[in-house]
């Protein structure tokens, strides 16, 4: 039985003058019946008020998308950052005073006011 | 169905529900998706996180760049006088007439009433009136 998980990396050689791939290898783990701890560095642009708030974000992130719990997840490091270096698109497009959106299929507020309607509700605003 | 009002830095909104509710805010900058740093200088909202959620979009706009300071945002607020412009929308003026009769009391009632049906009458008398001229004025 092949080993739980196996995903296949490949080396890339490029030709240092013009950037072109000039050979592809697979390449295999040293150990691959070793168990080793990884510790990876993240870069989590978040986009918050407060530091805490960023750290928050970035915890229910890693567990939505990722499953993480919150004890492998070791922060080493939180600082705000110029929106220049941010990468992540979805953190990029609230910078700048261009922004502009309209709120389309405004659900009701008060869903249970009233629980039972003859007529559908207006969520155009 | 073309959209009007959009969230953008200066749209102010109305809040409808949480702690602030029926204060006007305005929009001064984007957090993501969901929340907007708001700020009302002119109406006691001190600036803050606020999801969209709880916010509707008047037809107010001002100018003033993104996160721009509480001062900025109280200039622009009152170089527009939106606190008049808004109290003269039909909107606040639904609010207000909302508000007023929650507030009812049970002689307020009588009073109108009374006033509805003095008016009822006055209406019954003039369309009596125009019935009883003939069918000239009718046609």
């Amino acid at each position: 039985m092949k080993a739980s998980g196996t995903l296949r990396v490949y080396k890339l050689k490029k030709k240092s003058s013009s950037r072109e791939t000039v050979y592809c290898e697979q390449v295999f783990e040293k150990s691959p019946l070793r168990v080793k701890n990884f510790g990876i560095w993240l870069h989590y642009d978040s986009r918050n008020l407060t530091t805490a708030g960023a750290v928050t974000q970035c915890y229910r992130d890693m567990g939505a998308r990722h499953r993480a719990r919150v004890h492998p997840i070791q922060i080493m490091k939180v600082e705000a950052i110029a929106a220049s270096k941010c990468h992540r698109p979805a953190g990029k497009q609230c910078h700048g005073s261009k922004i502009k959106f309209s709120l389309p299929h405004r659900v009701l507020h008060h869903q249970h006011k009233p629980r039972f309607t003859t007529k559908r509700s207006n969520t155009f605003f | 169905m073309v959209f009007k009002r959009y969230v953008e830095i200066g749209r102010v909104a109305y809040i409808s529900f949480g702690p602030h509710a029926g204060k006007l805010v305005a929009i001064v900058d984007v957090i993501d998706q969901n929340r907007a740093l708001v700020d009302g200088p002119c109406s006691g909202v001190r600036r803050q996180a606020m999801p969209f959620k709880c916010m509707q979009l008047t037809d107010f706009v001002l100018k003033f760049p993104h996160s721009a300071r509480q001062k900025h945002v109280r200039v622009a607020w009152e170089k527009e006088n939106i606190n008049e412009k808004w109290a003269g929308t039909r909107w606040a003026k639904k609010i207000e007439a909302r508000e007023k009769k929650a507030k009812m009391t049970d002689f307020d009632r009588y009073k109108a009433m009374k006033a509805k049906k003095m008016t009822c009458r006055k209406l019954e008398e003039q369309y009596k009136f125009a019935l009883g001229t003939g069918s000239s004025s009718m046609n």
